[in-house]
């Protein structure tokens, strides 16, 4: 098979397998569900891998396929075509290879749910929309994947719809996007008008090209970027757009696992790096990049330390490392935003899966203070959970030791007080997951003896992908091996060097960075690791040895209080946005309309009571009213032609 | 032929008149059927590089130099699809709920179908007029006598406005006609051949604008429509929202822009304005609606405003948008409101708080409702985003490119108030939907009843083009982009001069 059928087979067999379970629902047979669901993903992550293969012998090439056009009118043509380049192979390595793993672990935790069926070809719906917004070749077709993961996630968040609570959770997500997308098809817009397509090659050329108009701080740029960016705020998950992620914790644990922590919300890191040669133009807008997801890492981070749910501390810990990677883009480090991107996803799906775990075991009881000595019980998930816990910290030689030190090491190259500032974030991190990881695992049980009663390490099919995971989590740095430790080991950087090379020619200070010495290096790098294990003995002083277990979130003080309430920002929202909104279309429905009426009808009072006057007609039946109005027409008719005549 | 396009509905509806007995919706949906056949069959025929085909003309006064032309051209060829496409719907609709005197209401529903294909059809300003006025009087009937509550109040209102309107558009015709040169004509290529001085054309792009407005409606001339929709029975709903709407635009595009384009033009601001007025005014009113089909009358009246700002935006990605809009928008509203009345007939309410949990027991009505609402929603590879996002791009443009001082603020600032429907359309619809099909179950909706197949025969292909045309707008794009640019040359070259 080509390039090119094979490329669109491993985007459409998700949506297959979408058709034949969702047709399907009630009448297929429950292992028949399960076995389309999985291979549909698993069959992408293979052709993916063939495409790796052949992209690598073939010279690295990136490889466009136009299947046909979309909307071609006048000026503006967008066709379905597919991108095969070095960024999309990354990610679509992770999002399948992660993406099958996650779709069997559901085969064993949704098996007995109802709607089991439909909820493994929404997944599967999920994977195509998903694959479409990496494999597309221009902004559109990522537009649709972009809203499509939107639209699952709505789906999937308010999966158990009979309750109320759950579906304002997933309208939330979708409304919130949707407010991001808004900004996002705007720069798409712009990006038309100024570049008279929305290929991504196609652009890049262009701003490559010698006779480019658009130099370093180009305005038109730096608003096309910031309005991009809008976007990124939306799916990513980024100050002041991040509020629908913890309410998204409705959603059964797998859905967490792979579109709230490992795919869908790094769509926004993808969409910066693939648009990387206009952000590069833009230094202006990477500051704001870097300034918000600097806050929103720091502001996550704090929230997280005194969150109870085991749920809302991983989706707290997703959004500030979403501002991590973000801050190393603001940095113009894509290719390291792009190496956490690959970690993150390796450890949270690990870290949300064993949360899943722990919550399937204990009969759906999320909260940390009600659990406690799963060790004994749960020694897989308690291993797997430690290596993610372990990864996500910092620690060496962890996959999430790797990334960040990345990060942080470019953080340093534009300015120290970046770095502390990262550090700080980072000793939180460790913290809020240490504190997560003790109050779970070790400790004496504090959960009702019924729960006790059930408690039992999970089925093959959910431990299975811990332990896949679990390997990726210790292992996954090797693929970002920093100068320090090995010359030229770094295959990531090598693989994706070509993505840059267009921003390199437009932008050259971007990437001046004055070199640090090795044993800087090494001492930053000792620095935060010692703060991170700092922090763990910290919290082990504080959780294991003192037996302190958390206060309820209502009964917090002072600061905590606060951080417990998350800064009221959802308060915030509420009485700034939605009440006002609100109260505004009660005004509008009920009193305005009723007033727009009144002047209108009182035009027409005002003419009929001219035509009272003249002709005391008025009988209220509509024929006359009618006979009256014709005759002035005629009237009216006969004096122009009287006149023009 | 296109003759027989109008015939065939006016022959139907005076056979269905005499037909007293509930035979009379088969044959009503028969005729419908066979006008859809027709329909079909004039598209494959249909040439787009072409100009009018499948003329019908002949003298009709010959001493006033009046004829009666009928034909399809690229403009009219989309509106007329709509309307042979949706009709059969609609009738078939209607087969679930018992009308008294089904022969008047069939005949009235054929009736108007006849009326809509001859505006979209008519080729000389007197035969257009017969048949705007032809459209009006069957679903004022419609509404008067199958409708609701205080249908006597809203009808009467309904009518007043629209006669008003008619009247001023009467004016202007005659006036336009009385310009024509040697022994007039009513043509409507004669008409494009007026060289009206500005002023003149200002007068008449105040009458026939007023007249399109009440139609359609653009705010504030809009206080009919809730209303009216509202009380209506649904088949003349959705005539009223899926089509008629379609009537006022579709003259906005065939008899305002070339007739009186340096008056379009120097208005266009204002009429943007009081579009995206409407269009964000109709949204949040549509967020607080109980009753979801005084929701979905409130939508629709949104959707309308971009439509208007986009045939408004002067180029040419703009008005292919409201093209393909009044297309997309037509069967997305039939199909929503045919839901609303599946649901009222089977719960006895619309009131979205007696509502809750019917997917539970009905998940084909739900897919099929999910579909046609994500395409309300404008999400892509539906009909609503094709439509929207052309006519957002159109606006975005006509708002960067016509403004001297800060064109980008002007045309991000524009593009975000426009594009606040596609938030404010998520917002109002989803909560309509989960209202309505998530959540525990009701007192109301415990018996709740999963789609007929009379239901899913019209629910079911509804959908389906709901996503083809998403999936592949360009079949219908290629039917009218020609005409539409030859138009929007043919009115720039206008302004220029």
């Amino acid at each position: 098979m080509d390039n090119k059928t094979l490329a669109l087979l491993a985007l459409l067999l998700p949506f297959i397998g979408f058709l034949i379970n969702g047709l399907g629902f009630r009448r297929l047979p429950k292992p028949l569900v399960g076995l389309v669901a999985v291979a549909m993903p698993l069959a992408s992550f293979i052709i993916t891998l063939i495409l790796f293969g052949k992209f690598q012998s073939g010279g690295s090439k990136s490889m466009t396929f136009i299947y046909a056009n979309w909307i071609a009118i006048h000026d503006i043509t967008i066709s379905f075509s597919l991108l095969i380049d070095q960024l999309s192979l990354i990610m679509l390595s992770f999002v399948t290879g992660v993406g099958t793993l996650i779709h069997v672990y559901s085969a064993g935790y949704m098996g007995e749910d109802e709607g089991y069926g439909k909820f493994m070809a929404y997944l599967n719906l999920f994977m195509f929309s998903m694959l479409a917004l990496i494999m597309g070749s221009n902004y559109m077709i990522m537009f649709i994947g972009w809203e499509g993961v939107g639209l699952c996630s709505f789906l999937l968040i308010g999966f158990w719809n009979k309750n109320r609570p759950y579906n304002a959770a997933a309208q939330k997500a979708f409304v919130m996007n949707r407010i991001g997308d808004l900004g996002l098809i705007l720069g798409v817009f712009l990006i038309f008008i100024f570049f008279g397509t929305s290929e991504y090659k196609d652009i890049e050329a262009f701003v490559g090209a010698e006779t480019n108009p658009y130099k370093v701080g180009a305005w038109q740029v730096v608003t096309i970027t910031i309005l991009l960016f809008v976007g990124a705020m939306g799916k990513s998950a980024q100050v002041p757009l991040y509020t629908w992620l913890p309410d998204a914790m409705a959603g059964p644990t797998p859905v967490s696992a792979l579109i709230h922590a490992a795919t869908m919300v790094t769509a926004g890191i993808y969409m910066v790096v693939r648009s990387n040669f206009l952000y590069s133009l833009a230094p202006a807008t990477l500051d704001i990049v870097l300034v918000i997801a600097l806050i929103t890492a720091l502001l996550a981070a704090s929230i997280g330390i005194f969150q109870n749910d085991i749920k809302k501390v991983l989706a707290y810990s997703t959004v500030s490392q979403l501002g991590y990677m973000f801050m190393a883009l603001g940095v113009a480090s894509y290719t390291s935003g792009m190496f956490h991107v690959i970690t993150h996803a390796f450890f949270k799906a690990l870290l949300f899966l064993g949360a899943g775990s722990v919550i399937h075991a204990l009969h759906h009881e999320q909260d940390i203070r009600n659990m406690g000595g799963l060790r004994k019980y749960m020694p897989i998930t308690f291993i797997t959970f430690l290596v993610a816990t372990l990864a996500i910290s910092g620690i060496p030689p962890f996959a999430g030791f790797f990334s960040k030190d990345e990060i942080l090491m470019h953080l340093y190259q534009k300015s120290p007080v970046l770095w502390v500032l990262g550090v700080a974030g980072s000793a939180m991190t460790s913290f809020y997951m240490f504190r997560l990881f003790f109050l779970t695992f070790l400790g004496e049980f504090r959960g009702t003896e019924e729960q006790r009663h059930h408690l039992h390490e999970s089925p093959i099919s959910i431990t299975l992908p811990l332990m896949i995971l679990a390997v990726l989590s210790i292992g996954g740095g090797l693929i970002g091996i920093p100068e320090v430790f090995a010359k030229d080991a770094n295959w990531l950087a090598k693989f994706t060097a070509p993505l840059f090379t267009t921003s390199q020619k437009l932008n050259p200070q971007l990437f001046n960075h004055a070199h640090l010495s090795h044993s800087t290096e090494y001492i930053l790098m000792g620095v935060s690791v010692v703060v991170a294990i700092g922090s763990i003995i910290f919290a082990y002083i504080k959780f294991v040895a003192n037996r302190t277990v958390p206060k309820p979130e209502t009964e917090q003080q002072g600061i905590g209080k606060v951080l417990a309430n998350k800064y009221y920002v959802d308060e915030l929202y509420n009485t700034v946005f939605v009440k006002p909104i609100l109260a505004f279309s009660r005004f509008l429905g009920e009193s305005f309309e009723v007033f727009v009426d009144l002047i209108v009808e009182g035009f027409g009072q005002i003419v009929k009571g001219l035509g009272n006057a003249f002709r005391k007609l008025q009988t209220g039946s509509i024929g006359v009213y009618l006979f009256a109005i014709v005759i002035g027409a005629v009237i009216w008719i006969a004096f122009n032609l009287f006149i023009y005549k | 032929m296109t003759l027989w396009l109008v015939l065939i509905p006016l022959i139907a509806s005076l056979i269905v008149f005499f037909i007293r007995n509930e035979q009379a919706k088969r044959i009503a949906l028969l005729f419908s059927c066979l006008e859809l056949i027709l329909g079909v069959y004039l598209v494959a025929q249909f040439d787009p590089l072409k100009k009018l085909q499948f003329e019908t003309n002949f003298s009709w006064i010959a001493s006033a130099g009046i004829n009666f032309h009928l034909g399809i051209d690229g403009i009219g060829i989309l509106p007329v699809i709509l309307t042979v496409l949706l009709v059969p719907f609609i009738i078939l609709s209607a087969f679930e709920t018992k009308y008294e005197k089904p022969n008047v209401f069939y005949g009235l529903i054929l009736l108007m179908q006849a009326s809509l294909v001859g505006v979209f059809t008519a080729q000389g300003a007197f035969a257009y007029y017969l048949f705007w006025e032809g459209a009006l009087i069957p679903v004022y009937f419609l509404a008067a006598i199958w409708g609701g509550e205080n249908r006597i109040r809203v009808t009467f209102k309904f009518f007043i406005y629209t006669v008003f309107g008619s009247l001023l558009m009467l004016i202007a015709l005659v006036y336009m006609y009385m310009q024509t040169p040697g022994s007039h004509s009513d043509e409507l290529q004669a008409f494009y051949a007026l060289g009206l001085s500005k002023n003149t054309q200002y007068i008449i792009f105040i009458g026939l604008f007023i007249a399109f407005a009440i139609k359609m409606p653009v705010f504030p001339f809009h206080t009919w429509q809730p209303d009216t929709y509202t009380i209506s029975p649904t088949p003349a709903t959705m005539l009223l929202s899926g089509i008629m709407l379609k009537m006022g635009i579709y003259s906005v595009i065939r008899w305002l822009l070339p007739v009186t384009p340096t008056a379009v033009w120097d208005n266009s601001t204002i009429v943007m304005t009081l579009a995206i007025i409407g269009l964000i005014y109709g949204a949040i009113i549509a967020i607080q609606q109980k009753d979801i089909k005084r929701l979905l009358a409130y939508s629709s009246f949104s959707h309308v405003g971009l439509m208007v700002a986009g045939i408004f935006a002067f180029n040419h990605v703009g008005l292919q948008g409201a093209m393909i809009q009044m297309l997309a928008h037509g069967i997305n509203v039939v199909g929503l409101f045919f839901v609303v009345d599946i649901i009222q007939r089977r719960t006895g309410t619309r009131n979205l708080a007696d509502l809750g949990g019917i997917t539970q027991s009905a998940p084909v009505l739900t897919v099929l409702f999910a579909i046609i609402m994500l395409g309300s929603v404008g999400l892509p590879l539906t009909n609503g985003f094709v439509g929207e996002f052309m006519l957002l791009i159109g606006i975005f443009k006509f708002s960067y490119l016509n403004f001297a001082v800060m064109p980008l603020a002007i045309a991000i600032s524009v593009g975000v108030l426009a594009g606040s429907t596609l938030i404010f359309g998520a917002v109002y619809m989803l909560r309509m939907f989960q209202g309505v099909m998530f959540g525990e179950k009701t007192l109301k909706t415990a018996e709740f009843k999963d789609v007929t197949v009379s239901e899913a025969l019209v629910l079911v292909p509804l959908a389906i083009l709901v996503l083809v045309m998403g999936v592949a707008p360009n079949i219908f794009i290629k039917l009218s982009e020609p005409a539409t640019k030859e138009l929007l040359d043919f009115v720039i070259s206008k302004i220029n001069k």
